[in-house]
């Protein structure tokens, strides 16, 4: 019992060291998240308020920028999560991956706390998304116990698919082929998601495709919690990202002593 | 000679078709230091990736302090310091940044963290640089942090991939100054490759000369004088002699391999 106490206290040691170079390193030049927030904000500020005008799409009860604002919430976790690998592909031409590789550092150690790191970062612009749609008039609910919820949403879906991204850069094992798979994959998540315009106006296929889409599940937990008027399938969501999170956790620790090999 | 500290035994290591380590054989004591020499693509590099744990070998076996790298991989790792080729220090963070955080990483108590750092930035010279931006140093300075963090956890064997590649003459001599007082206080035993002949000639007390992945003469300068049947060989002579390119033979080395070398040389200068 103790050895294990021992063993867990020395990775916790390693996963919060992780996550406090990514902080270090953040805090040092936040340059990066203030671009990165801009598109996300485009969406909002364009597109929300152009749709919001036209009134075609059947979101309910709740006015475009209400039910959009989770979407773009979730788009934006996705983006900046998707593109991890490219960071870490950086790290591997650097020569970091081979130094923390070849330490007595503990592997699943060093991805969690890649994973939790993504997970800040995705908390930083989710503030801002949420700071400019309440400013643009959307009607969240924003009390205390629905911003914890979104919180931890952000960090669980940030998590997937930073660990989604981790998997791939240690198979394509260039920023190049990073870029391109980043690309391939976005937008289809973002369209076949119910992240613009609800799943019940699909046709069936794209239907079929947006079920099986993980971003429609944070689109959706996001949605159940700020949107009071949205019907909430909070345990749905959260059991299908916790057990991807756990999966792609999994998956990225044993992929990612490939980027080395 | 005393217990090996590293033992490797008919080592294979392949990518695809191409065979880049080719049944290799050596093995060396605790404290002593061996370098590996040999032209670009010669294996020196795959050869230390699979001694670091980093790369699996097809076949053969390797055991640092008597741990298979392969079987006992996070037990080799608490043995060893490694320094890449490329850069491992994170330029984001300042020198003492780098070390805190490595420390850290590499299971250093607590009680005796702070110790160790300071010990390390009055060895290797860094303390003025401590709370400097890494990447305002210069490459001297850079690859001496990097060889502090590697040894923060008192590693008995460092690892050193072309440490002084892409230095200049007085920078290259202060990291063999170092790499000298590092064996002399800590007793550590030091594996490096290198081009130079005559950082080889200063640092190692054994060679091992290797050509597209097989070991073609090993042994102290004065055994491979006598190997080469050539008394007063200096280990320029002795390099070309074993592992010299022969006539109408393609060049080795990958595009991989240059690309790397130019671009840390590019880094550092």
């Amino acid at each position: 019992m103790k050895a294990v106490l021992f063993r867990l206290g020395r990775w916790l040691v390693h996963t919060g060291t992780i996550v406090e170079i990514e902080v270090r390193k953040l805090s040092k030049d936040p340059w990066e998240l203030v671009i990165r927030a801009i598109q996300p904000l485009l969406w909002l500020v364009v597109f929300g308020s152009a749709l919001a005008k036209v009134r075609v799409l059947p979101q309910g009860a709740v006015d475009y920028q209400t039910f959009l604002a989770p979407g773009i919430l979730a788009q934006s976790v996705t983006f900046v999560s998707i593109f991890f690998g490219i960071t870490l592909i950086w790290e591997k031409d650097q020569g970091l991956t081979q130094k923390y590789l070849a330490s007595p550092l503990a592997r699943s150690a060093l991805v969690v706390g890649k994973l939790a790191s993504a997970g800040i970062r995705a908390l930083v612009q989710g503030f801002v998304i949420l700071l400019v749609a309440d400013l643009l008039g959307a009607k969240l609910a924003l009390g205390p116990g629905s911003i914890a919820g979104v919180l931890v949403l952000v960090v669980v879906g940030a998590a997937f698919f930073a660990g989604f991204s981790l998997g791939i850069a240690a198979l394509v094992r260039t920023r190049e082929r990073m870029m391109g798979v980043g690309q391939l994959v976005t937008l289809p998540l973002f369209f076949a998601s119910n992240a613009l315009y609800p799943i019940e106006m699909m046709p069936p296929w794209l239907q079929v495709l947006a079920t099986g889409n993980p971003m429609s599940y944070l689109v959706d937990g996001f949605r159940g919690l700020l949107v009071p008027s949205h019907p909430s399938h909070l345990g749905l969501d959260a059991l299908v990202l916790g057990l991807g999170t756990l999966g792609m956790t999994v998956l990225a620790t044993w992929l990612y002593p490939r980027l080395t090999r | 000679m005393g217990f090996p500290l590293v033992a490797v035994d008919s080592l294979v290591k392949r990518y695809g078709t191409f065979l880049a380590v080719d049944g290799i054989s050596f093995s060396f004591p605790e404290g002593s230091v061996f370098g590996l020499l040999g032209p670009n693509g010669a294996g020196k590099s795959t050869t230390i990736k699979i001694l670091a744990t980093l790369s699996l070998p097809n076949r053969g076996t390797a055991t640092v302090g008597g741990h298979d790298v392969v079987r006992q991989a996070a037990a080799v790792r608490e043995l060893i310091g490694y320094v890449p080729q490329a850069i491992s220090v994170d330029g984001a963070l300042t020198g003492l940044e780098n070390l805190k955080t490595m420390a850290k990483l590499t299971n250093v108590p607590r009680s005796v963290r702070r110790s160790r750092i300071d010990d390390v930035l009055d060895l290797l010279d860094l303390g003025e640089a401590a709370h400097r931006q890494a990447s305002t140093y210069s490459g001297g300075l850079i690859r001496r942090l990097e060889i502090g963090q590697a040894i923060l956890h008192r590693p008995r064997l460092l690892i050193l991939d072309e440490p002084t590649v892409g230095l200049d003459p007085v920078a290259r001599r202060k990291v063999w100054d170092h790499l000298t007082a590092l064996r002399r206080e800590h007793e550590l035993g030091l594996l490096l490759t290198t081009h130079y002949m005559e950082e080889a000639e200063v640092l190692c007390d054994t060679i091992a000369i290797m050509n597209r992945g097989t070991i073609v003469a090993q042994g102290t300068l004065q055994d491979l004088r006598t190997q080469a049947h050539h008394p007063d060989a200096s280990l320029d002579d002795l390099f070309t002699h074993f592992a010299g390119a022969k006539e109408g033979s393609p060049e080795p080395g990958s595009w991989k391999e240059a690309r790397r070398a130019r671009r840390t040389a590019r880094r550092l200068g």
